[in-house]
Order: C-alpha cells, then structure tokens, then sequence
C-alpha cells in the first residue's frame, strides 16, 4: 500500500517537474530567445494559457505527500523553512511576471516584469535542484523526527551541513541546465523565425553543458551516497533508467540537428523523468534519509493509517484521469506556433 | 471570496446572454471575468504559502492531524486544483478559438472549481472545529476512520452554507455598487443598469441567506458544540435563564461585565434554543484555560459581523423594492450608498472568519490539540519573523498592484467593440 502511495507521489513529482519545467525553462532563456519586447511577449503567450496549470501540479503532488506521509510533510517543510519560504517568494513573483506584463502597454512596465520573471525562474531552477540535492545527501534527522537547516555551513557533505553545499549546488546546476534547455525546446516548438532558431541553438549548444554536468552530478552522487546503488544491484531492471538518460540526451541532439523540435521536447522531458526516477529508484523505501542512518523517514514511519490511504485509492485515480482530460482538452485547445503580431 | 462570489455571477450573465440573445450580456461577462482573472490570479498567488505552511509553521499539528486533513487537502488539490486552472485559461483566452458554447461550458465549470475548493478547505476547517470520523493511533496522532463522516461533517455542511452565501454578497455588492458608480458618474449607464439589476436580486437573496437559514444553523451549531464560544461571542459571563441578547456593548474583562450594554431581554435564549426561558451557560461556568484567548476581540469581530450582515439586507431590500418599482436608477441617495456599501461585505466576511478561529481558541482541534503545541518545533522565532516581514513587504505591493489594476479596468469599463471582434472570428 504504502509503496503504491510512494509511487504515485513519485510520478505526480515527475508530471511536475516536466510540466512546469518547460515554462521555468522558458524563463531561463527569456532573454536569449526573446531580444525584443514584442518577442518576449511571444515567450509569455507561449506558456500563457498553461504555465498555471502546470503549477498546480506542485500543489497537488504537495497536498498528495501530505496526505500519504504526513511525518514527512512535517519534517521536511519544517526542516526546509527558509529556502521553501524563498521558493514561495520566487513563485509568487514569477507569476506576477507573467500575468501583469501584459496588462500595461508600457515599457518600463513590460521590461520590469520581463527582469522578474526571468530572475525568478533562473533562482527557482537552482533552488529545486538544490532541494533535490539535499534529499539524495540526506538531512540531519535527530530522534524527534524532524531537522532545521541554515541556508549554508562550510559547503561540505557531512557534518552541520546546510541547504547550499558543493554538492547541491552542483545538482542547482544540473536543474538549471536540464530546465534551460527543456525550456528552450518548447519554445523552439512554439514559436517560428528568429525566435525559433535562437531557441534552437540554445539547445544545441547548451547540450554540450548539459552532458558535461550530468556526468559531473552522476559521480559526486556515487561519493556522497553511495547506498543509493543498494536498490540497484537488488533489482538489477533499474540500470535501464540511466540508459535511458544516455538515450533521452542522444535523442535531444538528434532530433535538434534535424529540426524537429517536437520530438526534441519530448527528448528533454523523458530526460527530466530518468533523473528524477533514478534518484527515486535509489532512495526507496527511504522518502527522506537522514545523515544518520538510524533517523531515516521511510514509507514505513512517515505513512499515513491504512484505512485513510486505502479511500485514497478509491478516488486518487478517478480524479488524476479527469484531470489528465482536462490537460488534454488545454494542450489541444491551445497547439500550434505563437506569431509574433498576434493580438491579445 | 470576490472569485467565489463572481463565478456564479458571471454564470448568470452567461445564462442571460443565451437566454434573452443580447449580446450585451456578453461583453458584460467578458468584463467581469477580466476582473475575475486579475482576482483569481492574486488569490492563487498568495494563496499557495497556505498550502505550505501546514509544514513548514504548524508541522506539530501537520503530523498529528495529517491522516485525516491530509485526505481533504490532496481532494482539493486532485479534484478542485487542476479543474479551476485548465477552466480558467479556456474562460479568459478561449472565447475566441472554441466558441460561444464552450466558453457556457468553462464558465460553468470554473464555477463549479472554485466552489468544490470551498467545499474542501471548509471540510478541513470544519473537522478542526468539530472533529469526527477518526481514531486515536497508538503513536498518539489521529488517523480517519470514515471517509464519509470526514466529507459530510454536519459542521461542514452548516459552514459552507455560510461561507459561500458571504462570498455570493461580496460578488453582489461588487457588481451593483460598480453599477451604480457608472451610474452616478454617468457612463455607460445602459451596462450600470444591467449590472444591477443582477447584482441586486442576487445581494438581496444572499444576504437573507446569510441571516437565514444560514447563520441560524451555523449558530445552532455553536451552542451544541462550542457553548464556551458562544459565551465569548455574546459576552455573557453568567449564566443566565432568559438571556439577552446584546446588541452594543463593551465587554470589561476584569469587572467581568458589559458596559453600556443595550439589549434585547430573552432574545438570546429564544434564537439558540427557542425558549424564551431557556438556560444559556455564561463564560464563568467553563475552566478558564478553555475560554477563548482574546475574548473581546471574539465578541467585537461577532458583533461587527452580525450589524453589518443586518444592514446588507436593509440595504439589498430597499434596493430591490426600489428596482421593482422603477426607481432605483434615479433615486442618486440609494445609488451612493451601494456604491459606497461596496467594501462592507469584505470586511464581514473577515470578521467572520476571526469568528470563527478565534471561536476555536485555544485549540487547534476542538477539545483535541492545542494550538499552542502545534508550530514547527525546530524553527525559530527569528526565522518566522524573518519571514513573516517578508510576506507583508511582498503583499503590499501586489495588493497596491492589485488596487492599481482594479482601478484602470474600472476606468476602462465594458468593452462595447466585443460584437464586432466575435462576429469576425465566427
């Protein structure tokens, strides 16, 4: 029971993360793609219609943890407060970046929107990948099953440690590169031109960084967790995941070079699925380890009663299929390219 | 509140549109729902950090409670969350592209999104007031036991009533005090006078509501429940046979009295337990550690509550009579004070809620968990300042933004090119 609840939660993460990924990622690269103002209206009308959508998905994976694990919802949002607090300040000021740009025809109301959404979705990038990172290391669990963590100590893996460390920072990075160009293959899809071909060769070139940090991330995680290959030597169909992180990186270079930025994107999101799977795989039936071992929160001790996730079943899937419908019906409604003279 | 209470509003325009084939309606509907999306995407905003904070200030109470609320709020976001987003981008940039019919359809739908949120964020508040259907675990946190005693809290169903009839006033005075500012200001006043038309039947059916049956049961409830808070609210500090009910007063905490009280005799005992006799239990006969923890701020919020919803009807029923008599849109004394009504409903809305939480003190859960066991234990006091400023520096200004946003629609007003524009993309 509790491990169909860890994967259910798992997968909403994954919808999450490459959903809202796309138009993080579209911010990123708002300045590279978009180089004027009529332009960077274009990059917002492209994710417009479905970038709230896609957040909601943090909401519902969010209200889904704490409904199957509450322990955990308790310790980690407590013992995350400062950089979840800072998350929540990024979200709601890349949101007001979105929606307000538009409700003024001014330039120094549009320019000023275009900095903050920008600046928050870079911020946000990183700060989820160092959220991520902080998982994978683990967290200074103690007896009472809960944790406090400064933003940084001495940026080393063991010992106080903080949110920011070498290692975090350097998943940040990762997110900040896989999102770039997740992003950028979006708006390569959505749009034509000028803008098209800038989005194009972001991905082309970033490519090259995101290899490179892949590998980089892939070791530093054999040193500072190295149990995390437990999982996977016990059931060895798990080494298929990181084959398809090589193949989903082949993929976006492919079909980049050939100009098919659909099937890049699709790339990119099964790329954002194998590396958060993969750190999922490795973590089972841990859902937040600990520095020391003996205080890790597993599915076992963070569950919630039988009976609660028992109803859950009952009515989870009924509601994720009429939600899924309803993406269906937005992404049909809204397909094809954003032109640039269109009006509102 | 302003979303709840303009979803079903702008549904009726909708309806109206379709109805009476006046394409008026339309643009009407078209106008609101641009207001409706600047509230809805304010309200998202700031709404999110209470999702969160469940963990991150209240994860004591997070952890004890999370196997029965933890249900209600992954409901809401499963079920309310994705149908109120996916309808919201239809409703505002869809019109064009689906269709007259489909945009019917989002309008409904959006409807029925914001209110099915209201509905699970009410069963969580209501199972903390009046919590049923759950167990104790033997690691001492509560788990569920019936899913349905959960969702169909009889607590639930009373508040909700109350909640989304405050939200259907709050849209109401919106529309028709904005109706009669174009009125008054003398511009498109064709469109002013279908706004209130509307907005004055539907103000003056909720405020009734809100009075009765309503709050009727929602007091009911209280007295059954909660008799301690229904004490405090009424600033009763004996008990008495035949109690009053006060409609002005000061309640002294130290005399332990009212000063200045003017009442009705027996009033009180009648509308809690329809006798005129009936005993009602004053504060002094609950342990002090049970009393609500700011008593007067509770009986002022209650009080302030009740004169405003009482004036609500006063002025809706006038409204109404003068409307059915053809002379509202020329009577400018009562076009000024709906205008000027406008922010009352916000204001007893809040105060409604304090009502209702700090009815609650000192617990979490009614008789279970107290609230001063339920914060994050390992987050500092510092650390909550820290953020707690940064959250009001940051609501400001979207809520200047907001203000700012609000007045340049107004000024805008409706837009009559609509017709043109849709008849080109039919």
């Amino acid at each position: 029971m509790e491990t169909i609840w860890f994967g259910i939660v798992a997968f909403m993460l994954v919808c999450y993360v490459v959903l809202d990924g796309f138009d993080i990622g579209a911010g990123i690269v708002h300045y590279f793609v978009g180089r004027s103002d009529k332009e960077r209206d274009v990059v917002i009308r492209a994710i417009g219609p479905v970038w709230d959508g896609n957040e909601v998905w943090l909401l519902a994976t969010g209200g889904t943890l704490y409904f199957a694990f509450p322990a955990l919802y308790a310790a980690g949002f407590s013992g995350f407060y400062l950089p979840l607090i800072m998350v929540l300040w990024l979200l709601i000021l890349r949101a007001a970046g979105i929606e307000l740009r538009h409700q003024l025809d001014n330039p120094m109301w549009t320019s000023f929107w275009d900095f903050v959404f920008a600046g928050a979705s870079i911020l946000l990038a990183i700060f989820f990948g160092a959220a991520l990172g902080n998982v994978i290391r683990g967290v200074p669990l103690d007896a009472t099953g809960y944790f406090f963590e400064p933003l940084f100590t001495d940026w080393t893996t063991s010992g106080a440690t903080g949110i920011l460390d070498w290692f975090t920072v350097l998943s940040g990075v990762v997110s900040l590169v896989a999102l770039s160009i997740h992003g950028a293959n979006y708006l390569a899809h959505k749009t034509e031109g000028d803008m098209n071909l800038r989005a194009r060769k972001v991905v082309s070139v970033g490519w090259y960084a995101l290899v490179l940090v892949t590998i980089l991330s892939l070791v530093a995680v054999m040193v500072v967790r190295p149990q995390i290959l437990e999982n996977y030597y016990y059931l060895p169909v798990g080494w298929l995941i990181p084959l398809f992180v090589a193949a989903s990186l082949g993929a976006i270079k492919y079909f980049n070079s050939k100009g098919n930025d659909k099937l890049a994107f699709i790339g990119s999101s099964v790329y954002l699925a194998m590396m958060l799977g993969g750190a999922v795989y490795g973590l089972y039936p841990n859902v937040l380890p600990a520095l020391d071992p003996a205080f890790s929160l597993t599915i076992q001790n963070a569950k919630a009663g039988s009976y609660g996730l028992t109803a859950g079943l009952i009515w989870w899937p009924i509601g994720i299929v009429i939600a899924l419908g309803y993406f269906a019906f937005l992404f049909r409604t809204f397909k094809g390219k954003v032109a640039v003279d269109e009006p509102h | 509140m302003l979303t709840m209470g303009l979803a079903p509003i702008i549904v009726i325009f909708k309806t109206l549109a379709i109805y009476q084939k006046d394409e008026r309606w339309n643009e009407i509907a078209r106008f609101w729902g641009k207001i409706l999306g600047i509230t809805f995407l304010f309200g998202v905003v700031t709404g999110i950090p209470m999702e969160f904070q469940f963990g991150t200030n209240w994860a004591a109470f997070s952890k004890y409670a999370g196997g029965v609320i933890g249900q209600t709020l992954a409901m809401e976001g499963t079920f309310a969350f994705f149908l109120e987003s996916a309808f919201i981008g239809i409703f505002l940039f869809g019109e064009k592209r689906l269709g007259q019919k489909v945009h019917y359809f989002a309008s409904i739908m959006l409807f029925l999104g914001t209110w099915l949120s209201g509905w699970f964020i009410i069963a969580t508040n209501a199972w903390m007031q009046h919590p049923v259907g759950y167990e104790v675990g033997p690691d001492g946190s509560v788990q569920l036991t019936s899913f349905w005693a959960l969702v169909l809290n009889k607590w639930a169903i009373y508040e909700y009533m109350h909640n989304m009839g405050g939200a259907v006033v709050v849209g109401s005075f919106a529309v028709s005090a904005l109706g009669a500012f174009y009125i008054l200001s003398n511009r498109k006043v064709e469109y002013a006078r279908m706004f209130m038309k509307v907005g004055v039947i539907v103000g003056c059916i909720a405020s009734i509501w809100m009075l009765f049956p309503s709050g009727d049961h929602q007091g009911k409830m209280i007295a059954e429940f909660q008799p301690v808070t229904l004490a405090a609210m009424e600033g009763l500090y004996d008990t008495k046979e035949g109690a009053p009910m006060v409609l002005i007063g000061q309640p002294d905490m130290e005399k332990q009295r009212l000063d200045n009280a003017i009442h009705i005799p027996n009033m009180l005992s009648f509308i809690t337990y329809q006798r005129w006799d009936a005993k009602v239990r004053g504060l002094n006969e609950f342990p002090k550690e049970d009393h609500p923890t700011n008593v007067p701020l509770l009986y002022y919020s209650f009080h302030i509550m009740v004169g405003l919803g009482t004036i609500f009807i006063g002025i809706m029923v006038f409204a109404a009579i003068w409307l059915w008599r053809g002379w509202l849109f020329t009577a400018n004394w009562l076009l000024w004070i709906i205008m000027l009504s406008f922010p009352l409903p916000f204001i007893a809305n809040t105060v409604g809620w304090m009502v209702a939480e700090l009815g609650r003190q000192p617990w979490l859960v009614y008789g279970l968990f107290r609230t001063e066991h339920g914060h994050s234990p390992m987050v500092s006091g510092g650390n909550v300042l820290f953020t707690l400023l940064g959250f009001l520096g940051m609501y400001t200004v979207l809520s200047l933004l907001y203000i700012f946003l609000m007045l340049r629609r107004i000024d805008q007003g409706v837009e009559e090119l609509g017709l043109e524009t849709l008849a080109e993309a039919n």
